[in-house]
């Protein structure tokens, strides 16, 4: 009779648990301020996006993006805690409440952003798939890779513009699927496979990882548009704009010609209304996002504008000296091009 | 008339009887099991459609859309993910039947190794058995795939037998039989010399079991497998024409081929559940006295026939529960072939699937169910085989 009281305490118990389970709107900003931190579902490892550096400290665009959300809700950009995550792993992670949102150079998609209950909050990076081969092989172009090898990694868009490419081009390949981007990297290395495909940037990466990246070669092609962004859950409308702003602000500061070195003194000097909205001198803006007066103050200030830390992690500042161009301002001939607060 | 198994007094409620009582308690308890079934379902149902997360089974009719290393039945792109779920099971079941039939016969050779009146091969077979037995599986599935198949040279440098078979760090690709002229007949032939071995394994029988005088089977019947083939290939023509691989740009193209994935899998498995089975032979032959062993000596027996027909068949008793338990963990360990990209159930079903369609529940449970059905399969063939080999007492 006890054993039987026991049970039904611990479904009635299940049951409530069951219940409080459920998202709403407004939840996931309340649960991040409650718990004092940012739950971030960045890569497992990619120079450039999201890699710990020699003392464990995570860099990159990726990273940055999640510090530029805690800076904006916290004031803090050092509030974040990160869960590295493989391509497989990722959506289950944020759709199961793991992580509050997913930074981790991941490609938006219809299917994606519809049947996955996800919302992508806009374009961190403007990517498209790229060929790695080494360069014994003497091939010029992607059209020259009849029958060959080509290691990917599992759970990607690339996987299946890979085959799409292929196909429409009436070639045969031979594809070769692992978990993680060190293990397709270490497998052309060891000449399991021909050729590594996956976004341009993260070819770029993983070639300054390889023993010898003077041997291998980026094919010109690129095969695929890769719009790579953060995505938080579907149904908490509250904390998708805090995301989407946040990104929002990097790109509005760099057009604005803000800086993390001249941020503090344009709050209090500027004579620019566009300045001041964004800076929260003017107006509520912040307010409406539920977010404190000084939200992009915090941002650039402990983060930067988004030109910067393209420079820094990518760009000219960084290993991998890419150039900014999709991923140029919309006036200075890309495509990034941000609302404006008002 | 008052029955003792009615003990219910006059009067007495439904209550306090205890029959009732067990029975209400019985139904209490099979409503609550069947209330919280439907209360995980529908919780499940609920917050998916709330998270806008797309569910149930239609996924399995749209076109997949990746590619596949290693297909055992014909697979393109634009296959289903129906399709793709038949390629990870055969994968699967591949690296399952080949890793268990090669562990069953290392297995046997240390067990009986270890017991081996010879030190040397004595020693051998402990040391073996106690390296193996004490390696994570992973690890012996990444040192074989790392450090023997990657160093292997390329396609350009492989190495090769006769122009024929290459092999390289890219697996073994060996030459594809394709029908010929004396295609049919030759199975026509090889099915005549099954039914030759079959009639004079009975015949060796029965003259074994009425005069007592062994016949050598193995090698007459190996030799008509062997024989009358060969002689219809004379009258008939050869059987097969053999597509020969051949250096192209990349690789190696044409005949079959077999991927280092595979390789990697079924040698570490075998060799990591042989060191199990090795010792599960060894304690299955000692259970069987030594007195059986000196009374087949004394009978003329040689020592090979000891083994064969005196003591294996006891020792088979102790060794198959044991045994079934070996065969379901290589099974379930063939799904660590992930790690290594193999193309089984876990990677392509679990893994690539589940991520494309984002159906996470749909696949887990699909993939849970074969693991479970392999299993129960493997179980109930072995419960079989010990009751059919189990002591009959007369």
């Amino acid at each position: 009779m006890i054993r039987v009281k026991s049970t039904l305490a611990a479904l009635g118990a299940a049951s409530l648990l069951g219940i409080s389970g459920l998202a709403q709107a407004g939840a996931t900003l309340d649960a991040v301020q409650k718990k004092g931190f940012v739950q971030c579902g960045i890569s497992d490892g990619l120079p450039g996006f999201s890699y710990a550096d020699a003392k464990g400290q995570y860099l990159g665009i990726d990273v940055d993006v999640c510090r530029a959300v805690a800076a904006a809700v916290f004031g803090d950009a050092s509030k974040v805690k990160y869960s590295p995550l493989t391509a497989k792993e990722r959506f289950t992670a944020l759709q199961s409440g793991e992580v509050d949102m997913l930074s981790r150079n991941t490609t938006w998609t219809s299917s994606r952003d519809a049947a996955m209950g996800l919302n992508f909050t806009g374009v961190t990076y403007y990517d498209g798939q790229g060929f790695l081969v080494n360069k014994e092989l003497g091939v010029k172009s992607a059209k020259e890779l009849d029958g060959a090898t080509v290691c990917i990694q599992a759970g990607t868009t690339t996987e299946l513009n890979l085959s799409d490419y292929f196909r429409a081009n009436n070639l045969k390949y031979t594809p070769i699927t692992y978990d993680t981007s060190d293990e397709s990297a270490k497998s052309l290395e060891s000449g399991r496979c021909d050729v590594l495909t996956s976004d341009q940037s993260q070819l770029y990466a993983q070639r300054i990882k390889l023993a010898k990246p003077d041997d291998y070669v980026v094919l010109p092609e690129v095969i695929s548009k890769e719009p790579l962004g953060p995505a938080v859950r579907q149904g908490d409308e509250e904390w998708f704009d805090i995301v989407r702003w946040t990104l929002f602000a990097m790109l509005n500061a760099e057009e604005l010609g803000i800086t993390s070195a001249n941020v503090e003194e344009k709050a209090k000097s500027t004579k620019n209304p566009d300045v001041a909205r964004l800076l929260g001198v003017e107006g509520e803006y912040g307010k409406d996002l539920k977010l404190p007066k000084d939200w992009a103050v915090q941002i650039v200030k402990q983060v930067g504008n988004y030109g910067e830390i393209f420079d820094r992690n990518v760009g000219a500042g960084s290993e991998l000296k890419i150039e900014r161009g999709l991923n140029a301002l919309w006036n200075n001939g890309g495509v990034q091009y941000a609302p404006p607060v008002r | 008339m008052r029955t003792i198994d009615n003990p219910r007094p006059a009067g007495g409620s439904l209550l306090t009887d205890p029959r009732a009582r067990a029975w209400l308690f019985q139904i209490l308890a099979v409503i609550t099991v069947v209330a919280f079934g439907w209360y995980l379902f529908h919780n499940t149902q609920t917050n998916l459609a709330h998270r806008g997360i797309t569910s149930g089974f239609g996924f399995l009719e749209n076109a997949a859309g990746f590619g596949i290393s290693q297909h055992l039945i014909d697979y393109s792109e634009s296959d289903t993910y129906g399709r793709v779920f038949w390629v990870g099971l055969l994968n699967t079941l591949l690296v399952s039947v080949i890793g268990i039939f090669l562990a069953t016969v290392m297995g046997f050779i240390l067990g009986v190794g270890r017991l081996s009146s010879n030190w040397l091969i004595r020693q051998l077979a402990t040391l073996y058995i106690e390296i193996f037995r004490n390696i994570p599986p992973l690890l012996l599935i990444f040192f074989v795939y790392f450090a023997v198949i990657s160093p292997l040279p390329g396609p350009r440098n492989s190495l090769s037998l006769w122009d024929a078979v290459f092999v390289n760090n890219r697996g073994v690709q060996m030459p594809a039989p394709s029908a010929a002229d004396g295609f049919w007949s030759f199975w026509l032939a090889l099915l005549v010399a099954l039914v030759a071995v079959v009639l004079l394994n009975r015949w060796a029988r029965a003259r074994r079991h009425a005069t007592g005088q062994m016949f050598p089977v193995f090698w007459t019947s190996l030799g008509l497998f062997l024989a009358i083939p060969w002689l219809m290939t004379f009258i008939a023509g050869v059987p097969f024409t053999w597509e020969v691989p051949e250096l192209q740009r990349f690789n190696i193209r044409g005949g079959w081929v077999v991927i280092p994935e595979l390789v990697s899998i079924v040698v570490a498995l075998s060799v990591y559940t042989a060191a199990f089975i090795g010792e599960t032979v060894r304690s299955g032959i000692q259970s069987v006295s030594y007195g059986q062993t000196e009374a087949a000596a004394s009978l003329g027996l040689r020592p090979g026939q000891v083994l064969r027909l005196v003591i294996v068949p006891q020792a088979l008793r102790v060794i198959v529960p044991p045994l079934t338990s070996q065969y379901l963990n290589l099974a379930k360990n063939s799904s660590l072939a992930a790690a290594i990209g193999y193309p089984d159930m876990v990677s392509l079903f679990a893994g690539t699937v589940l991520n494309q369609t984002g159906q996470a529940i749909e696949t887990m449970a699909i993939t849970m169910s074969v693991y479970l059905a392999i299993s129960i399969s493997i179980s109930l063939l072995m419960n079989w085989y010990n009751k059919r080999i189990a002591l009959i007492e007369r």
